[in-house]
């Protein structure tokens, strides 16, 4: 078997690896190599080719392709070393990194940090238990996307789709514009999972009902769908009934969440978040395992690509600092949440210096204040107009807020 | 006067706004956190554009992604989804060639988003 | 004309026509869907039985036990994935201990070998996630597990890969007796004649027996509902955990599976359709609430999917076996069927041996067949071997499962070929993982379209019409 040795290895070179890749190259670091899964770099950006990426990033408006393809010029401009079609199959606490790939079959590489930056998957139809037959015509909205904008198939005409989560509604409007008829979207909550500026600009636009406290109860049809019955939930999200209603259609598409992509990393018995089904981390982005980092989806599901960079950008910066041994591994603080707060980016803190810190709430709440603490001390309180669950939230603690808390909890909530 | 809720769609914070109009001008906005927040108001208000996103085909029978340069009229969207829907390009591409000028006369030209070939 | 025409590419179909195979002889399948295991096989509970259920003398009690003896080589010869793990039927209160103690009897006098009853300390010590409220159990360490699916992919496959013939879309609509035998026509015309007619027609079997004259028996589907849960929850329990049969009925189990996932289910109810294979909420919630009982600490959100499938429950409450005029009945085979199948195909030759033929044995009969799984299986080493000679097993397709896109072609190509994407699935698991097929099926698409050489908008997921895509955008053709 090949074996191979890197200072850095990046599994997966999406915008988080190849963002990761970029701030380790410009740190300094020249043996740096990419695996990607897929035939090119890009990720999942190449099929979101909607626009609306890079407003933070380059202070312009791209298409998911765009923003996609000024990373990859930035990593191709840097000599980065990358390898496509390559899947990573396991990582481990010693840092070696199986892989396998046309020409070089299964191989091993031996590596002094890595970044994980494997993205991540969408809940699939499995997971809803809809009563009825397995027809054809039942995708999650990721799929229906690969299919229409990247292999140029209508995968239906006549559409429901299932959760308002950014993709979701990306694919009513692309839908639309190809020429389908969107019937309605149901969102079991009673507030949406995506974007305002989605719902505006892909649902309103284009007079397609966003029903809310709405789900689906049983699918019909025998080969492919023919129709889907919705009904309202109530509080505790069950289904009233008489409430029922069926809509003819062709195709259920399913956005109702993601997940982030951590079969590797809990394959090394990496130390997991149970509320962002990603990894803990410092605000190195470091896992419990010292020199393996995790930056993107595969470490909180992100709303925005840019931020995805922004945190790609201190894992690969940070991996270089632990190659040249100036990392911090000790716990100084923990981030705690109140439930509210549902949860917080980083999770520990191992050096006191500024600190952006992400978190997202798990309600919309209306003027109310973000409030960090110390014990009974008030680091920090910011009020907001509105926090809602779809979008990702931050706060910067200066350095002198964190030095009065060490050794101590620092807790996140919602307050008014 | 007349009031309009809006939801700013310039960025992702998606700004709640409140547009006052005197017939159909625009006299104020609130709720913007940003200046383009106004801007986009009074457009909305006025004469909404979009920027259409969506693929052409190729020569060699698949299909790579464009998008209008610029944002278009949005009553002008559908006719601009039939020029592109009609439209065959090339098999090397790069990002920001023209693949259709002045599309549906909106003085508005679709380019392609991703390089091919 | 062909000496034996099989109805019915399910399990029992299958095993019969390898079974016949294996005499110089000519032998037909036709199946009505477009694949094989497409009707009972394809949602049961992939049980191998121990043989205690059936009552004493039937023919149930006679070919489970039989065939519980005869699966492990049968399996382990079509390269077959088959586990003995096992099987525990837990109760209860005293009431359910009285019925595992008739169990318990009726078992050995079938001929079960190693049962014994097991109080809660016992089983405790074998499967600690055992359910708080169970007090007893049987422990049947015959039992055992296997892919009905694999198992009916791997005999059909074998069969034709020893001569035999499979027309797909068939659908049986006439037979006609003819002075050499029989002729069958199917819904679109096409004709098959053989000289004897092996009816393993599943829930149809008493519409084909009526077919041909025979109006003895009817069979009516029973609808059984279930649960899969991701590979994850699979080492929750390492036996088959059925219910204490009540007054209630049967009850469901609670089982690991040869792929490593958790299986629960199923529930029974008859009905009219013999195509409804539709799930409802009230069989998935009654699963639910059954499987927790007898067994603790499930995770219900790890389910990857639930179905349902349709048992062929005939009017004589046994399996229908019977052979006139060279038109052979395998009717009603509802469970112990799967486990029955080998010892089925056995007695079939042996009716049709009484019925006067004489057969001789085949000396090119190949028996084994190369388990669809072998790459999934080898060490590192031996995968990188493959992969030099052959790329694309190096390509990863389904991620969630790692298939690779030479696995995917190889199965594509053998036989007996798959035409759909649930084809696929069933033979290389691509889309079976945790993503359901999110990020893959795009991909299966095209290297099935590419392997049939047929454009990428007539794939379908199971046939029919069942399109994945209703056509190109662009205004394309």
């Amino acid at each position: 078997m090949e074996k191979m040795k890197k200072n850095l290895v990046i599994v997966g070179g999406g915008p988080a690896g190849m963002a990761a890749a970029v701030a380790a190259y410009d740190k300094g670091e020249r043996d740096i190599l990419i695996l990607e899964r897929d035939t090119a770099l890009g990720g999942i950006l190449r099929q979101c080719i909607h626009n609306g990426f890079g407003l933070h990033r380059f202070g312009e408006e791209l298409t998911g392709p765009e923003y996609a393809y000024r990373y990859e010029a930035m990593v191709k401009e840097r000599n980065i070393e990358f390898m496509t079609d390559t899947m990573v199959i396991g990582i481990d606490r010693e840092r070696t990194v199986t892989a396998m790939n046309k020409e070089h079959g299964i191989f091993r590489i031996e590596a002094g940090a890595i970044v994980l930056a494997m993205g991540c998957r969408e809940r699939p139809k499995g997971a809803f238990n809809f009563a009825g037959t397995a027809t054809a015509g039942i995708y999650t909205a990721g799929t229906a996307q690969k299919f229409v904008n990247m292999m140029g198939m209508m995968p239906g005409k006549e559409v429901v789709i299932l959760g308002s989560g950014d993709i979701g509604l990306i694919m009513a409007r692309r839908m639309t514009l190809e020429g389908a008829k969107v019937k309605a979207v149901c969102e079991l909550m009673p507030y949406s999972g995506g974007l305002a500026r989605n719902i505006e600009q892909c649902l309103h636009d284009f007079d397609i009902p966003l029903l809310l406290s709405h789900t689906v109860v049983e699918i019909h049809g025998k080969d492919r769908l023919t129709a889907v019955t919705i009904a309202e939930v109530d509080g505790s999200r069950r289904p009233i009934p008489g409430t029922e209603q069926t809509i003819p259609c062709d195709t259920l598409l399913l956005s109702c969440g993601l997940i982030p992509e951590n079969e590797l990393t809990r394959g090394a018995g990496i130390e997991m978040d149970r509320v962002t089904n990603g990894a803990k981390v410092n605000a190195d982005r470091e896992t419990d395992v010292p020199g393996v980092f995790a930056c993107g989806n595969v470490l909180h599901v992100h709303d925005l690509v840019d931020y995805v960079s922004e945190e790609a950008a201190i894992a690969g910066g940070a991996a270089v600092r632990f190659l040249r041994g100036e990392t911090e591994a000790n716990t100084l603080i923990e981030l705690a949440t109140d439930g509210k707060v549902r949860y917080t980016v980083p999770e520990r803190i191992t050096e006191i210096k500024e600190t952006k810190v992400f978190f997202r709430v798990g309600d919309v709440f209306r003027d109310k204040k973000i409030v960090v603490r110390a014990g009974d001390e008030v680091l920090l309180s910011k009020k907001k107009q509105k926090f809602a669950p779809g979008e990702m939230e931050t706060v910067t603690l200066p350095a002198d807020a964190l030095r009065k808390a060490e050794g101590k909890t620092l807790r996140f909530s919602i307050e008014d | 006067m007349k009031e309009r809720n809006l939801t700013c769609i310039v960025c992702p914070r998606g700004c709640s706004l409140t547009a006052v109009l005197d017939g159909d001008k625009v006299v104020s906005v609130v709720g913007n956190a940003c200046p383009r927040g106004k801007i986009y108001a009074e457009k909305e208000c006025t004469h909404p554009e979009r920027t259409v996103t969506s693929t052409v085909k190729t020569a060699d029978g698949s299909v790579v992604p464009c998008k209008t340069r610029t944002p278009v009229p949005k009553e002008k969207v559908f006719d601009v989804m039939k020029e592109i829907n009609e439209v065959t390009a090339g098999n090397v591409l790069r990002i920001g060639d023209t693949v259709i000028e002045n599309a549906a006369g909106t003085g508005v030209d679709v380019v392609i988003c991703a390089n091919k070939g | 004309m062909y000496n034996y025409c099989v109805i019915g590419a399910g399990v029992i179909g299958g095993m019969v026509a390898r079974e016949l195979e294996k005499y110089d002889r000519s032998v037909v399948i036709v199946e009505k869907a477009g694949d094989v295991a497409m009707g009972a096989t394809r949602a049961n509970s992939a049980i191998v039985h121990a043989g205690f259920d059936a009552h004493e003398g039937s023919l149930k009690a006679r070919f489970n036990v039989r065939g519980s003896v005869m699966m492990e080589s049968v399996a382990k010869e079509l390269g077959v994935k088959y586990q003995r793990n096992g099987s525990l039927v837990v109760g209860f209160s005293d009431e359910d201990k009285k019925t595992l103690e008739e169990l318990l009897e009726r078992g050995k006098k079938n001929g079960v070998r190693e049962l014994r009853l097991l109080d809660r300390e016992e089983i405790l010590a074998i499967e600690p996630n055992i359910g708080d409220g169970v007090t007893c159990a049987l422990f049947a360490p015959t039992g055992a597990i296997i892919c009905p699916y694999e198992l009916c992919m791997a005999s059909v496959g074998n069969a034709m890969d020893n001569g035999a013939e499979l027309c797909l879309n068939f659908e049986v609509s006439a037979i006609e007796k003819t002075e050499t035998g029989y002729k069958l026509t199917a819904a679109d015309g096409r004709t098959v004649e053989a000289k004897t007619v092996i009816n393993c027609a599943g829930v149809y079997s008493d519409a084909v027996a009526a077919m041909a004259g025979d109006t003895s028996f009817t069979v009516i589907p029973r609808r059984g509902e279930y649960m899969l849960l991701d590979r994850e929850c699979g080492s929750l329990i390492s036996h088959t955990v059925f219910r204490c049969p009540s007054k209630m009925g049967k009850g469901i189990l609670v089982s690991p599976t040869v792929d490593g996932n958790l299986l629960l289910g199923p529930t029974a109810e008859n009905l009219e359709d013999k195509e409804d294979t539709a799930t409802t909420a009230k069989g998935i919630s009654l699963v639910r609430t059954q499987a927790g009982e007898q067994v603790k600490n499930i995770n219900f959100g790890k389910v990857i999917t639930s179905f349902a499938g349709l048992r062929s429950v005939g009017s004589t409450g046994d399996f229908i076996i019977n052979e006139k005029d060279g038109f052979i009945n395998c009717a009603a085979i509802e469970s112990p069927g799967l486990s029955s199948s080998p010892a089925i195909a056995e007695y079939v030759v042996e009716l049709i041996r009484k019925a006067g033929e004489t057969l001789t044995p085949r000396k090119d009969f190949i028996g084994k067949r190369a388990p669809l799984h072998a790459f999934r299986e080898m060490t590192e080493e031996q995968k990188s071997e493959v992969i030099k000679k052959d790329p694309a097993y190096a390509h990863v397709i389904c991620r969630c499962e790692t298939v690779s896109e030479g696995e995917i072609r190889a199965a594509i190509r053998q036989n007996p070929k798959p035409h759909d994407i649930d084809g696929i699935k069933r033979r290389t698991r691509a889309t079976m993982g945790r993503c359901q097929g999110g990020f893959c099926t795009p991909y299966l698409v095209r290297i099935l379209a590419e392997e049939l050489g047929v454009p990428e908008t007539a794939i379908t997921k199971f046939g029919g019409n069942s399109y994945l895509n209703l056509g190109l955008t662009k205004n394309r053709k």
